[in-house]
């Protein structure tokens, strides 16, 4: 799935510069536990989290992540976006719950990150 | 839907076997943050968490979830697990990921509603 | 200890890079920003993609277990052509049992570090997970000290437990 779908899927708001539409995307990993992300995750995933913080993005950049989806149209504040833009991470914004948004994605076939 | 009846989708283990799966499952909820679930959680929703600490059950009982599936093979100790049944708050445990039971739950509960 | 704050890169020496970072307890508004940095370092020493990242994960936990348990703790990394060698080292409470704090999902973090995303009890597996070598020491009431190899060579052996 690309950049571009997720943001479509989720109807997502992108509130950083970069915007890379047709990367691809294989994985999800759905947490608000950085550590998780730290170990399960690979690169070319998607990062969706209710952990609407600096660390967040910290987290994708160490695990290079460069994707991150904030739900609950929660907006982060000023700090996070400009680490975000800083690290060029594309930093979305859904409407959806985490539930809502891992479901939608998991019906349009993405996959979490295998072990 | 009942718990009961997701056990199985959900390759999930019952560790209340004390506790009845009859409660109906009207919703999910996918958070490791617990003042989240305070803040959100809706009656009736099953919630898909990592955490196992013994506070879990209070915010379950307070939100009235109808039970918690704890993902990637995490088990609450003997202490949560008593919680649990004493405040009637069935705990599953899964060897899944979030993302994987959210959408699993997600496809049934839509299922349900065509 | 050595160096000030932020990264002290030794460029003297032809082919080992050394340095360190200082970290504060507590801090979680800079949380990361040593791992960052150590990361940027290893890029552009042209380290191979994955060895980087394993060796920034590793770090990273290390540099968030000082932030949330310890008073204050330092970071020293030492880069050679055949590895990246982290050692953290603290003053802080200590560990009371290793076996157990090894234990992935076991932790002693209180409430609020759990709700900034952090103390699932995945710190020390994930350290042990990216590393070659691992060793931890620590001594109740006065601190720990961890110490992690991250071999550059992919092909070389020790590496049983990777997915």
């Amino acid at each position: 799935m690309t950049v571009g779908e997720i943001i479509k899927n989720l109807e997502a708001m992108v509130i950083t510069k970069f915007l890379p539409d047709e990367t691809e995307i294989d994985w999800a990993c759905a947490t608000d536990l950085m550590s998780e992300v730290l170990y399960y995750s690979r690169d070319s995933s998607v990062l969706i989290t209710g952990l609407t913080k600096q660390q967040a993005i910290r987290t994708a950049d160490i695990a290079d992540i460069r994707v991150v989806v904030f739900t609950r149209g929660k907006e982060p504040d000023t700090p996070t976006i400009e680490l975000a833009n800083e690290k060029e991470i594309t930093l979305l914004i859904t409407p959806f719950s985490m539930f809502t948004a891992c479901g939608i994605l998991y019906e349009r076939g993405l996959r979490c990150c295998p072990e | 839907m009942t718990i009961k009846e997701l056990v199985e989708v959900l390759d999930a283990e019952v560790l209340t076997p004390e506790l009845s799966l009859d409660l109906e499952v009207k919703g999910g909820y996918v958070s490791d943050l617990l003042s989240d679930v305070m803040a959100h959680a809706k009656e009736g929703d099953l919630w898909i968490t990592l955490q196992t600490h013994l506070n879990i059950v209070a915010v379950a009982s307070l939100k009235s979830v109808s039970g918690i599936v704890v993902v990637n093979n995490r088990r609450p100790g003997a202490e949560t697990l008593k919680k649990a049944v004493e405040e009637g708050i069935p705990i599953l445990t899964t060897p899944h990921t979030s993302f994987e039971i959210a959408g699993r739950l997600y496809q049934f509960l839509n299922a349900e509603k065509v | 200890m050595k160096g000030g704050s932020g990264a002290v890169l030794n460029k003297s020496m032809e082919k080992n890079y050394e340095g360190s970072f200082h970290i504060v307890g507590g801090d979680f508004s800079r949380a990361g920003e040593a791992s960052t940095e150590l990361k940027s370092i290893l890029q552009s020493l042209g380290i191979e993609k994955e060895i980087v990242r394993r060796a920034s994960i590793a770090t990273f936990e290390a540099e968030m277990n000082i932030i949330i348990y310890a008073t204050a703790g330092i970071l020293r990394y030492v880069i050679t052509p055949e590895e990246i060698r982290i050692i953290a080292e603290d003053m802080g409470p200590g560990i009371e049992d290793i076996e157990l704090a090894m234990q992935e999902g076991y932790s002693t973090a209180p409430e609020w570090v759990r709700e900034m995303g952090w103390g699932s009890g995945m710190g020390l597996p994930n350290m042990k997970k990216n590393s070659d070598e691992f060793y931890i020491d620590s001594v109740v009431g006065e601190g720990t000290r961890v110490e992690m190899v991250i071999r550059r060579q992919i092909f070389s052996e020790g590496r049983s437990n990777d997915h």
